[in-house]
């Protein structure tokens, strides 16, 4: 059944709203990045909010050493029900990845991307990780390598991520101060000693901003990762933002601290509070102005194969890829003609001129609104009930922007009815759709291919209007659609929001 | 005189790496030291490197079974809050 509660009267006009935020003004868009940096990101779903949508990524768990603890991890990182940075279901040999990486490459073409960034540190595993490296850019040329590391050992190895073609690397930066850096590293193993608090964080900092000036004069495009974790480094995170832009790293990720007592790591028995959605979303804000920020990051296992925010990873286990045989030089010719039809796509939709809020109808001073959409690959594409996660768009008057993505909890199991009489298996099945009407707090609108009877009218209590109105079509362009529906009942003006606040 | 590896290790191959005398192989369920090879590090370094480097409490002894890295001496987590969890032994 559709129960749309804004119509889709006048839809926008063809290239109406922004194919992406990378091509937009928001203050996260890429396209202010030189050329010769936007063709290296293009088609990299970690670095660039638009090829999330298209391209896949990859990481192969070759690194299980580490030589730094982080009061948010815990190293008994062997489980395959969580997803979460840091966890793998088996650690590889560097042959079983390289095997791996071409398995998957010849299956998933859109994957262009290979990264090392775990269950351990990188480059605390330099025999490992480059013997993967070295011999992924001979047999694979057509596929990009990144690293991710926590900094502590990056100057020794910097010269070796220049001779493999390592040209994205990531560092996990969460401060500048050691003082503050005690508070979230509790030791490092540095010069055959186990070195704690202020003094092992004192080196850690000083490593990772040495590797990072290094890194950024070789020309390595980096991205700087941090974990914001509120009264430790919130408001210490504007400074680092500041100190690394500086030094040159073209994106700043700040994600949020994942810390629940049952993973058994020090905050999360120590009950150390997450952020909300609204505290990222400010820092991510403040720390908006002085460089871009990545906001699409879905803090991916250290094993995950596929699009960001799906893993496809249970495809390619160990005993399934022992028996797939791969023509990787049939592969790689069937890889250029998907990527290239991605690009040329995206090549067409930057062309595309946005019309400007006036030329819609949007008066200048409308105040934004947040709208959360159920997507997949670009488009408005889920159930109501079969989103996994939502992601949360702001439209306003200077256009449409990705702010963040939250995730759901499945509470529809049926194909078909969507919340429609399969919502009483269990007690527990209403309680889960509450639940994620509430990770949609500060939504005013949700955007989804379909939505049934019981979720709309909980929706609507809850003050957030479903619409199923624009399924397939573009996010942005729906999004944009949606805000000019707003805009034409008058309910955007400075004083309409005056009232609601009052 | 040699050090053992409990099986409270996750097989994290830290250990390997730094390990002056190559003292130090896989197994299942987890990794041992080869009592012939490990010297304790002595007149290589001034600590043993697996217990420097081992991220994990517990999973490193001496001979009479004694924690080189005691429950919460890593992670700083306070002992009350390891027994109420199931994370603290007194011995190996």
């Amino acid at each position: 059944m559709e129960l749309p509660v804004i119509s889709n009267s006048a839809p926008a006009a063809e290239g109406g709203g922004c194919a992406s935020s990378g091509c937009g003004t928001a203050p996260d868009a890429l396209g202010h990045l030189p050329d010769h940096i936007r063709a290296k990101v293009q088609d990299h779903p970690c670095y660039s909010e638009e090829a999330h949508h298209y391209f896949a990524r990859m990481h192969v768990a070759v690194a299980p050493a580490c030589n730094i603890q982080c009061n948010y991890c815990n190293r008994k990182y062997d489980c395959s029900n969580e997803s979460r940075p840091g966890v793998v279901s088996e650690v590889l040999t560097p042959k079983q990845a390289i095997n791996k990486v071409l398995a998957v490459a010849a299956e998933i073409p859109q994957m262009t991307v290979l990264g090392i960034a775990g269950p351990g540190d990188p480059l605390a595993n330099p025999g490992r990780t480059f013997e993967t490296f070295e011999e992924l850019s001979a047999r694979a040329p057509d596929i990009k390598l990144c690293v991710s590391t926590n900094g502590l050992n990056l100057p020794m190895y910097v010269d070796r991520i220049a001779q493999h073609n390592i040209d994205h690397v990531t560092i996990t930066i969460n401060c500048v101060d050691p003082e503050v850096g005690a508070k979230i590293y509790p030791w490092i193993f540095w010069e055959n000693k186990r070195i704690f608090g202020v003094e092992g964080a004192r080196i850690l900092i000083e490593q990772q901003q040495k590797g990072l000036q290094m890194l950024t004069d070789r020309g390595i495009l980096v991205k700087v990762n941090s974990v914001l974790i509120p009264g430790v480094n919130d408001e210490h995170l504007k400074e680092v933002s500041k100190i690394v832009k500086a030094k040159g790293a073209f994106l700043h990720n700040v994600m949020p601290l994942i810390a629940e007592a049952e993973h058994g790591t020090y905050y999360g028995i120590m009950e150390q509070p997450e952020p909300t959605p609204e505290q990222l979303q400010d820092l991510q804000d403040a720390c908006a102005g002085d460089m871009a920020m990545m906001r699409h990051c879905r803090q991916c296992r250290a094993d995950a194969v596929g699009l960001l925010g799906e893993d496809r990873g249970d495809e390619f286990t160990m005993d399934k890829i022992d028996v797939m045989e791969v023509d990787y030089e049939a592969a790689m010719v069937r890889r250029k003609v998907v990527h290239d039809e991605i690009i040329e796509k995206l090549d067409a939709k930057r062309g595309i001129v946005k019309p400007k809020a006036e030329e819609l109808g949007i008066p200048a001073d409308a105040r934004p609104v947040l709208m959360a959409v159920a997507g997949k690959n670009g488009v408005v594409a889920e159930h109501f009930g079969h989103a996994k996660e939502f992601l949360i768009y702001e439209a306003s008057p200077a256009g449409v922007r990705f702010m963040s993505h939250r995730k759901t909890e499945l509470y529809c199991g049926g194909m078909d009815a969507c919340g429609d009489g399969d919502v009483a298996e269990a007690g527990s099945t209403e309680s889960l759709l509450d639940r994620n009407i509430r990770v949609l707090e500060g939504c005013e609108v949700v955007l989804c291919s379909k939505v049934g009877y019981e979720p709309w009218a909980k929706l609507e209590a809850a003050g957030i209007a479903p619409n199923g109105e624009h399924a397939m079509e573009p996010i942005e362009e729906a999004v944009m659609a949606v805000y000019k529906e707003i805009a034409a009942t008058g309910k955007l003006s400075p004083s309409a929001e005056a009232l609601k606040v009052a | 005189m040699a050090l053992q590896i409990t099986e409270s290790c996750v097989n994290c191959w830290a250990c390997v790496d730094v390990c002056p005398n190559e003292a130090i192989y896989q197994d299942t369920p987890h990794f041992l030291i080869d009592d012939g090879k490990c010297t304790e590090c002595l007149g290589d370094h001034g600590v043993p490197q697996c217990a420097a480097i081992c991220p994990i409490e517990m999973a490193i002894v001496d001979e009479l079974g004694a924690f080189l890295n005691p429950p919460g001496s890593l992670t700083g987590i306070p002992i009350e809050k390891l027994k109420q969890f199931g994370l603290w032994k007194d011995a190996a």
